[in-house]
C-alpha cells in the first residue's frame, strides 16, 4: 500500500468521521447483501483478515518494533501502540488468565460505533467484527494464531467494549512455496 | 417504554454535535477503502456497475453527514442558492472530509446546469492504482456519492458522476428545477 516515498515515520491522520461513516456504509451494505447477521459476522471478520495481513507490514515499518518476547509484550504493543498508531485510543489490557494466554482489551471509546445503535431485528450483529478479523491477520502473519472475539460490546447495552484474546499457537515457519 | 430508553443504550443521544478531536490515521482508512472495493468488486460485472455501487455507498455516508455538518459549520442555516451550497461542498464539506478545500469548483462554459469540483489527488484515490484493463474506474465515486447525497437531501436534486480529467473531477448536473428556481430567487 504505502509507496516507499510518503512512507513517513509519523503515520498521516484524518478526521475518524469519514472512516466511521465509511464503515457503517459498508455493514448496512452487508446485511443487505446476506441473509443473517450470521453471515455478516463473517464476512466482516474475513475482510478484517485481509486489512490485518496486509496491515502488519504497514504497522512493523512505522513502528520500527522487533519481536516480542512474549504474549504480554504482545497485548501492551497491540494496545499502546497499534490502537493508537491507527485508531488513536488505547484500550487497557485486562483479565489475564492464570496461564497468561488470555487477555482481554477494553475499549472505552470504539471509533467504528460512533453515531450507531443497533436496531432490533439484527441483536446478532456483531457490528464490530471487523477489528477481530485485522487482530487474527495482523498476528498470523507474526506466527501467532490467536482466537479474537467480542466479549462485551456497548452496543449491546454493555458498559464497556471488550475483546478477548486467546493465544493458540506459535505457528511454524514455512516459507509459501516460490517465495525466496 | 422501549427498553434502548431505559437501559442507556442510547447513551449516542447524549453526546454533544459539537466537533470531535477524534483521529484515525490515513493507512487504516486506506484498507479500509480498499476492502470496500474489493467487496463492491466480487458482485459485479463491469467497471459502471462497481462505480455505482461505490456511489451507493457514498450516499449513505453523505446523507448520514449533512445534518451535522450544517449543524456545526453554518449554525443550522441551510443554503437556498446554488453558488452556495457549492461553495458550502468545496469548503466545509470537504474540510471536514479530508482536513482541506477542494483544489477547485467551476462552471461549465456551455451550460448553466453543470459545475464541477476537481481534486486533483483525492484521498480516496491516494493508494489505488488502477489497472490498465479498467482506466475508465475511478474510486471518487464514492465521493462523487457523498456529494449527490447532500445537495440532494439540501434541496437541489443532481446527478454527480466522476472523470479523470485533471486530476479528478466531480461534474455536478443539476436538475432543471433547480436552475430555474435559482433564477426565480436571483430575480427577486
Amino acid at each position: 500500500m504505502s509507496r516507499q516515498a510518503n512512507r513517513a515515520t509519523d503515520s498521516k491522520k484524518m478526521n475518524s468521521e469519514l472512516f466511521t461513516l465509511t464503515y457503517g456504509a459498508l455493514v448496512t451494505q452487508l446485511c443487505k447483501d446476506y441473509e443473517n447477521d450470521e453471515e455478516v459476522n463473517k464476512q466482516l471478520d474475513k475482510m478484517g483478515y485481509n486489512i490485518g495481513v496486509r496491515l502488519i507490514e504497514d504497522f512493523l515499518a512505522r513502528s520500527s518494533i522487533g519481536r516480542c518476547q512474549d504474549f504480554r509484550e504482545t497485548a501492551d504493543v497491540i494496545a499502546k501502540v497499534a490502537f493508537k498508531m491507527y485508531l488513536g485510543i488505547t484500550p487497557s489490557v485486562t483479565n489475564w488468565s492464570p496461564a497468561g494466554d488470555e487477555f482481554s482489551l477494553i475499549l472505552e471509546n470504539n471509533p467504528l460505533v460512533d453515531f450507531v445503535e443497533l436496531p432490533d431485528n439484527h441483536s446478532t450483529l456483531i457490528y464490530s467484527n471487523l477489528l477481530c478479523g485485522v487482530l487474527r491477520g495482523a498476528l498470523e502473519m507474526v506466527q501467532m494464531a490467536v482466537d479474537v472475539k467480542f466479549a462485551q460490546d456497548t452496543l449491546r447495552g454493555d458498559s464497556v467494549t471488550e475483546i478477548r484474546m486467546k493465544f493458540i499457537k506459535r505457528i511454524e515457519e514455512n516459507l509459501p512455496a516460490g517465495d525466496e | 417504554m422501549e427498553a434502548r430508553f431505559t437501559r442507556g443504550k442510547s447513551a449516542i443521544l447524549e453526546r454533544p454535535l459539537s466537533r470531535p478531536k477524534t483521529e484515525v490515521s490515513v493507512s487504516a482508512f486506506a484498507l479500509l477503502f480498499s476492502e470496500v472495493v474489493q467487496y463492491c468488486q466480487s458482485r459485479v460485472y463491469s467497471v459502471s456497475e462497481l462505480q455505482a455501487r461505490l456511489a451507493e455507498l457514498g450516499q449513505r455516508v453523505g446523507a448520514s453527514l449533512l445534518d451535522v455538518l450544517v449543524l456545526r459549520e453554518k449554525n443550522g442555516k441551510r443554503e437556498t442558492k446554488v453558488l452556495n451550497i457549492l461553495l458550502f461542498i468545496k469548503v466545509s464539506v470537504w474540510r471536514s472530509l479530508f482536513g482541506k478545500e477542494a483544489d477547485k469548483l467551476e462552471q461549465a462554459n456551455d451550460d448553466d446546469k453543470t459545475y464541477y469540483i476537481i481534486e486533483k489527488e483525492p484521498l480516496v484515490n491516494t493508494y489505488i492504482s488502477v489497472p490498465k484493463e479498467n482506466s475508465t474506474l475511478n474510486c471518487a465515486a464514492f465521493t462523487g456519492g457523498i456529494i449527490e447525497a447532500i445537495l440532494t437531501h439540501s434541496g437541489f436534486p443532481a446527478k454527480v458522476t466522476v472523470h479523470w480529467h485533471k486530476g479528478t473531477t466531480l461534474m455536478i448536473k443539476f436538475d432543471e428545477a433547480v436552475i430555474t428556481r435559482d433564477k426565480v430567487l436571483e430575480g427577486r
